[in-house]
């Protein structure tokens, strides 16, 4: 028999409910990670988020903060309406892939651009999730997908687009990095860039950007830890992690 | 006391009525004929501790104006026809969302770029919701600069009775036209607005979610009844202005610039001996169908006269349906009308039984 004994426990912030992501999936670290990161950064009271559509469209059922609902892409513009109207709030988005780097690149690269003084969750899984499995701006040269059955083309489809580096070279960026979760070193660095993208909101410095490589088992058609080891060996190469802009230096 | 005349553009008049009704936060991208709406508000707001962004496009701009209306400001964006169907993606979400929001099209030519002449080609698109989904935008018409202003601060008061988008639709006739206004001071924004359901943080209270998204069973037809419901109500705000329709024999439907070409032609023809009078629908949605089926029980004749090849038209054929039909009259796009050009064709209406022919264009 065995004793059960809490030894790990959620952030108030974040409702006690089973989640919806298909199993494997790096949504419900991401969400745990900003959950604590609010807690810990005093921002629970005075957050709003600014949701995005696709797998990550849910948020709002798991945190319990002020949150709106943005159109496909349009996150960054949303949140850029919402921080000006309450510039003494914490704003921050949560946008997938096809999201951000796809339809919206341009509220981005504007929103970014403009030094917008809210935080920014990227989740690059290089792949559409929600609609299926078709290809995205972030899918790897020769990934299957629904849409490019015989992997992508760079020739025909162009290259995947690196949002953290290109968001780096920006005036009004004031964090950017690419972290992942696949691993618990991983995990621990990617909860302590999330932080500084939260930081230098708070600083009032300009936007904060942080890109998390994360998994997507269900339209990888691989196991969770296939899903993992292909973010450790496969992506980290094109995708490399690390700090592209922080406040004080450029690149690290 | 009245307060002096200045003499402004309607454009100006626009930003002027935004800035009494209390505009906090404006979003927009440059388009002819609507420019200097922008060009005023990127000082005049600015001046008064407001937020202005000249957007990176029309997209971007309708998006912070759905941020800015979730934290329950009073928030404006302008545009003019292509502009407005970029716009529409998030006119649908804030109307999903019961957000609160004045949009303001100067509407031109098109289909396509067009032109920027003036034109009433947007009517179907304002009328009728204009982006995806089963939605109403309440749609103000003014005909004068005067009416632009005061139509401006109304529309802030009836976006956030109906927390719903508000479309102020006017022309470049409008846009660029000047004449004397009373600029009137307002009683300020009411206490308290939108403390009940705008976004402002957690602290104290339980979270709020301001989404269009409803997938569970049943959820969406939940959430249309209470917008049907919330149209409905809506319905009061129907009006229109009648000029000589009481002892008319055929009533002129027109609105907005139009409406006041086809003022003057009434007057004229009115001086000849004709008993013709002018309906001029003030709000296009609720379209004031009443008032229109009132005179048609009466037994009054109808020609709809508009700047585009024919849409309110099929409104006016709504509403009187029951008594009557409605000829019609058309300005295309790209041709500037004067008052002369209607009286021989609404001459040639009167003297002449009513008979139902093809569409007549000036």
């Amino acid at each position: 028999m065995y004793k059960e004994e809490q030894v790990f426990s959620a952030p108030e912030v974040m409702v006690d409910t089973p989640m919806h992501f298909c199993p494997g999936c790096h949504h419900g670290i991401i969400h745990r990670l900003v959950g604590e990161c609010l807690t810990e950064l005093g921002l629970v009271d005075s957050t709003i988020c600014v949701g995005s559509v696709g797998c990550s469209v849910f948020i709002y059922n798991y945190l319990r903060v002020d949150a709106v609902e943005s159109p496909h892409g349009r996150a960054a513009a949303v949140a850029t309406g919402v921080k000006r109207a309450r510039p003494d709030n914490f704003v921050f988005t949560y946008q997938g892939d096809g999201d951000l780097a796809a339809i919206g690149l341009s509220e981005i690269v504007y929103a970014a651009n403009r030094g917008e003084k809210v935080s920014v969750v990227f989740v690059n899984n290089t792949v559409y999730g929600m609609t299926g499995g078709q290809m995205a701006p972030t899918t790897m040269v020769g990934q299957k997908t629904t849409t490019c059955a015989g992997g992508r083309c760079q020739e025909r489809d162009g290259a995947p687009l690196k949002m953290a580096e290109m968001l780096a070279s920006l005036e009004g960026t004031a964090f950017s990095a690419r972290v992942a979760v696949d691993s618990i070193p991983h995990l621990k660095k990617a909860k302590k860039a999330l932080r500084k993208a939260c930081e230098v909101q708070i600083q009032g410095r300009g936007l904060g950007f942080i890109e998390f490589l994360s998994a997507c088992p269900t339209n990888w058609h691989m196991t969770p830890l296939q899903a993992n080891a292909r973010i450790s060996k496969e992506l980290t190469s094109y995708f490399p992690l690390g700090t592209y802009k922080e406040p004080d230096h450029t690149q690290e | 006391m009245r307060s002096e005349r200045i003499l402004v553009k309607g454009n100006e008049a626009i930003a002027m009525g935004a800035m009494a009704a209390g505009c906090e936060c404006y979003f927009a991208y440059p388009i002819t004929p609507q420019s200097d709406i922008p060009e005023y508000l990127s000082t005049a707001l600015v001046e008064a501790g407001g937020e202005f962004i000249q957007a990176e496009s029309e997209i971007a701009a309708s998006n912070m104006l759905l941020g800015a209306a979730a934290c329950g400001k009073r928030a404006m964006t302008s545009s003019s026809s292509p502009g407005i169907s970029l716009k529409q993606e998030a006119i649908s979400y804030m109307a999903g969302s019961d957000l609160p929001a004045v949009i303001v099209n100067i509407c031109r030519g098109g289909p396509g770029l067009g032109s920027i002449d003036p034109s009433q080609g947007d009517y179907y698109q304002a009328t009728r919701g204009g982006g995806h989904g089963d939605y109403r935008t309440l749609v103000l018409a003014p005909s004068t600069c005067q009416e632009a202003y005061d139509a401006t601060i109304e529309a802030f008061d009836l976006a956030f009775r109906y927390r719903n988008p508000i479309m102020i639709l006017g022309d470049a006739i409008l846009g660029q036209m000047k004449e004397p206004i009373h600029p009137w001071k307002t009683r300020g924004r009411p206490a308290g607005e939108a403390e009940e359901w705008s976004l402002s943080g957690a602290k104290g209270r339980e979270p709020r979610l301001l989404k269009s998204l409803y997938l569970s069973e049943g959820a969406l037809a939940g959430h249309h009844a209470h917008l049907v419901e919330k149209y409905r109500t809506m319905q009061d705000e129907a009006r229109g202005e009648h000029v000589w329709t009481e002892d008319a024999d055929l009533v002129v439907v027109a609105y907005g610039s139009i409406a006041r070409i086809a003022k003057s032609t009434v007057r004229t023809l009115r001086a000849e001996g004709y008993r013709v009078g002018l309906f001029r629908p003030v709000t296009l949605y609720p379209f004031p169908s009443p008032d229109l089926a009132g005179l048609a029980a009466r037994g009054k004749r109808f020609v709809t006269v508009e700047h585009n090849t024919g849409q309110m038209v099929d409104d006016v054929r709504l509403a009187i349906r029951r008594h009557a039909d409605s000829e019609l009259l058309t300005v295309y796009p790209g041709v500037l009308p004067n008052p002369e050009d209607f009286e021989h064709p609404i001459r040639r209406l009167m003297d002449t039984e009513n008979q139902p022919e093809e569409a007549r264009h000036v």
